[in-house]
């Protein structure tokens, strides 16, 4: 266990007193109160640690026995048998936050659980998760089994979610408090790249290789989509670079039911390698037409 | 009309936290929550909730009136339409650069 100096957190001197603990702890709680710093959890952390500085140093009966003790905190129970004195609050302010975390284990060692944020909590925190999906499985709506905290949870996953993209699942964070409401699950989704198709809003992008002959004189290549395979005519001359695009190939679109994005294709040309002699003298005859 | 059961009354909402009726009207006046008369009773909708215990942590742990409030809400909506044109543009450049 790592001994915390709740001065440092609070960045005070050990003589501070009563009212400067209060000013620090209020100066620091407006910088890194949850709510002022959503999804940030450095921020989050730190909030918790200045908490249970303040839950400390505020309450002067809790400061001395930290202050006698608190880098020999193994001794501070034994310290409590001894003093069996009442535990009371001199009513400090209390701050809660909306992601408010468990107590340090150097602080539940010394002072056991807090016993401050009971009145104010009502609704249960709110839970976040990163699922990874790869472009294939975003393409279709298909049900996924998460497990959050120890539960197992079945979702629904749309078609067309984005890398990014944050859904809300109501009620599925930790349960409120006094018999209020649960709190939310936010899943974030983590789309991995595709080796051959890009994506960009709802559009798909892919190259095709063809190789010279066809390039030049037209004819018939098939190319992979994400959909299956698709038949394309190629025009005569077709130039390398040449972007031809499939309506309604592309990637799905978020909760529209039938509609599509489109699929782009860029042509490449390959060159023919390992010519033949003959080969060579009739490129040459063609370069010198 | 929303249903009452999906309604959190406002009475209760202010004797559980220990806060004025007078805030939850101001929170109204600024449009920042909507509270709804049921039979003399007000109550604001339970989607809602959140939304205000959120304000009234601002006001009640921070000692942020309601001007401040106002502006911290806008801004935070800002922060986050940033944050979600941030994604956008990192997925558009993750394209470019994969390129």
């Amino acid at each position: 266990m790592v001994f915390i100096d709740y001065y440092k957190v609070l960045e005070i001197e050990k003589t501070a007193t009563e009212a400067d603990i209060k000013k620090a702890y209020r100066k620091l709680a407006r910088k890194l109160h949850p709510d002022l710093n959503p999804n940030d959890k450095e921020a989050n952390k730190k909030f918790q640690a200045i908490n249970e500085a303040n839950e400390v140093l505020s309450d002067p009966e809790k400061r001395k026995k930290y202050d006698l003790h608190g880098k020999d905190w193994q001794h501070a129970e034994q310290y409590e048998q001894q003093a069996q004195q009442r535990r009371s609050r001199p009513g400090g302010q209390e701050f809660t936050g909306a992601d408010e975390g468990d107590f340090s284990s150097f602080f539940e060692s010394m002072f056991g659980g807090s016993d401050r944020r009971r009145q104010t909590q009502y609704r249960g925190q709110d839970y976040n998760a990163e699922l990874t999906l790869s472009l294939i499985d975003a393409m279709e709506t298909h049900q996924q089994t998460l497990t959050v905290n120890g539960k197992n949870i079945r979702i629904t996953i749309p078609a067309g979610v984005e890398n990014g993209q944050v859904i809300k699942l109501k009620g599925y964070g930790s349960p409120g408090a006094n018999g209020g409401p649960a709190g939310d699950l936010y899943i974030t989704f983590i789309i991995s790249h595709h080796p051959d198709f890009k994506r960009r809003g709802n559009d798909l992008f892919t190259n095709a290789t063809i190789n010279l002959y066809t390039a030049l004189l037209g004819g018939e290549t098939t190319i992979e989509t994400l959909k299956g395979k698709v038949k394309l005519k190629v025009n005569p001359e077709t130039q390398y670079g040449t972007k031809i695009r499939l309506k309604g190939k592309g990637f799905p679109v978020y909760k529209k039911d039938g509609e599509s994005g489109d699929l782009y294709v860029t042509y490449q040309i390959q060159l023919p390698a390992n010519l033949s002699e003959q080969q060579k003298i009739l490129f040459t005859e063609l370069s010198n037409l | 009309m929303m249903e009452a059961e999906n309604m959190i009354p406002v009475n209760e909402f202010c004797i559980y936290h220990n806060i004025e009726l007078s805030f939850i009207y101001s929170m109204n006046e600024s449009g920042l929550i909507d509270i709804t008369n049921i039979e003399e009773n007000i109550f604001v909708p339970a989607s809602q909730l959140k939304q205000l215990e959120q304000l009234m942590r601002l006001n009640q742990e921070l000692d942020i009136n309601v001007e401040g409030i106002e502006t911290i809400v806008y801004l935070l909506q800002r922060i986050k339409d940033m944050q979600l044109h941030i994604v956008h543009l990192n997925n558009r450049l993750s394209f470019y650069e994969s390129v």
